[in-house]
């Protein structure tokens, strides 16, 4: 297993381009107009494009992404708090645990707090 | 003049963009003491806040991350999420580029500190300054520690950070007030999202409030990541205030885990 210590350079450039993707509205407009091109410059697996092109959230949480850049890509597919947090959990159901970064250490931990019983915006 | 004010706050983006989903009473208890705090931080009569942030891949990234970082800028933007997903309008922040420059040559007899003349602040100093400078008048000086991308810096040195923070800003001629924010205990963006482990909040909170350094330097990341997440390693930025006001205690103004806002909420003053 790829665990915390060990550096993972795909998964680098996954974050990379995601981080570039949230900050800048020109690297947006470049992911919207010339994909390709953009996508050219940095280092990624056939998945990990894929993952992205297709906007996998639960597969890009598995490959590593640390949730501070995913969740911003996850709001830029439209997707709602819990739809976030339920494409993480679908991701484990269907890849298997995380597999590189912080979150291979991650335990589940008991959800005190029930989201259905606070509405669902 | 020296530092006329000291405190630390909760910073999660949920604070502001899912207010609306919180339980009405505890989330305006909440924002109560926030203002409180603002209050306090009013009385101070401060010439700039410096903000000991610890922000999340909006200008840092491991591309070339710095352990600590500071703003030199003239101003600042932010937020640099999307407006209605944080709940706060874009806006323009004064900064003070002067005082900057003065306080980082001080701090870098004793720190290798980075700074960045660009900067835009995300959910980290927006949430904060949303509720404590609601006007965006008063300049502000941001800091980073690096919370995120281990390798992270060790605890040992962001009480270290503070001490070195208080030299610095003692020797100006400017009353300066200084806000921690981060954690404490959470799992943000995560799967486990919403968790938050109240116990080991308040036992850090009890190490925090007394000031007590060797207990809250003995934490190891691994024993931190296990019972407060990764969302725990922003425990640094209210280590550096605790190193800022070395010799002083502090006063809890509110506590309450709130899941929406996926963080225990926190709002506590130190002496100064
Ligand atoms: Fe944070």
């Amino acid at each position: 297993m790829r665990g915390n210590g060990e550096v993972v350079v795909s998964l680098y450039y996954v974050q990379k381009l995601l981080y570039q993707l949230n900050r800048d509205p020109a690297v947006r407009r470049r992911f919207q107009e010339d994909r390709d091109d953009l996508l050219s410059e940095y280092q990624l697996t056939d998945e990990e494009r894929d993952a992205i092109v297709e906007g996998n959230i639960g597969l890009l949480y598995v490959m590593g992404v640390n949730g501070q850049i995913l969740m911003h890509y996850s709001a830029l597919l439209g997707q709602k708090w819990e739809e976030y947090l339920e494409a993480m959990r679908e991701g484990v159901r269907k890849y298997g645990p995380v597999r590189a970064g912080l979150y291979t250490l991650l335990e589940d931990r008991e959800q005190t707090w029930r989201p259905d019983l606070h509405g669902n915006r | 003049m020296s530092v006329v004010f000291a405190g630390v706050c909760s910073h999660a983006p949920g604070i502001t963009g899912r207010a609306d989903r919180a339980d009405p009473a505890v989330r305006d208890a909440f924002y109560a003491k926030l203002d409180e705090m603002r209050q306090r931080l009013e009385a101070s009569r401060p010439d700039a806040l410096i903000v000991v942030a610890a922000e999340h891949f909006a200008n840092f990234f491991m591309n070339n991350m710095p352990a600590y970082c500071m703003g030199m800028a003239e101003s600042y933007e932010g937020p640099i999420e999307d407006e209605k997903w944080l709940g706060i309008e874009r806006t323009r922040v004064p900064g003070n580029a002067g005082l900057s420059r003065r306080i980082i040559e001080a701090m870098l007899h004793d720190i290798d500190l980075a700074y960045a003349e660009e900067w835009k602040f995300d959910h980290g100093i927006m949430v904060p300054l949303h509720f404590l400078t609601p006007r965006y008048d008063l300049p502000v000086i941001p800091v980073n520690i690096n919370c995120q991308g281990p390798p992270l810096t060790p605890l040992a040195r962001a009480y270290e950070f503070g001490r070195a923070l208080r030299r610095a800003c003692d020797a100006q001629p400017e009353r300066i007030a200084i806000v921690g924010t981060g954690g404490i205990s959470h799992w943000p963006a995560t799967p486990n999202s919403g968790v938050i482990n109240e116990e080991w909040d308040r036992e850090f909170l009890r190490r925090f409030l007394a000031n007590d350094r060797e207990a809250l330097i003995s934490y190891t990341d691994a024993e931190t990541f296990r019972d407060a997440g990764q969302g725990g390693f922003e425990i640094r930025t209210f280590i550096a205030i605790a190193g800022a006001t070395e010799g002083k205690t502090g006063e809890l103004l509110f506590y309450a885990p709130i899941p929406i806002f996926a963080v225990g909420c926190t709002v506590a003053t130190m002496a100064v």
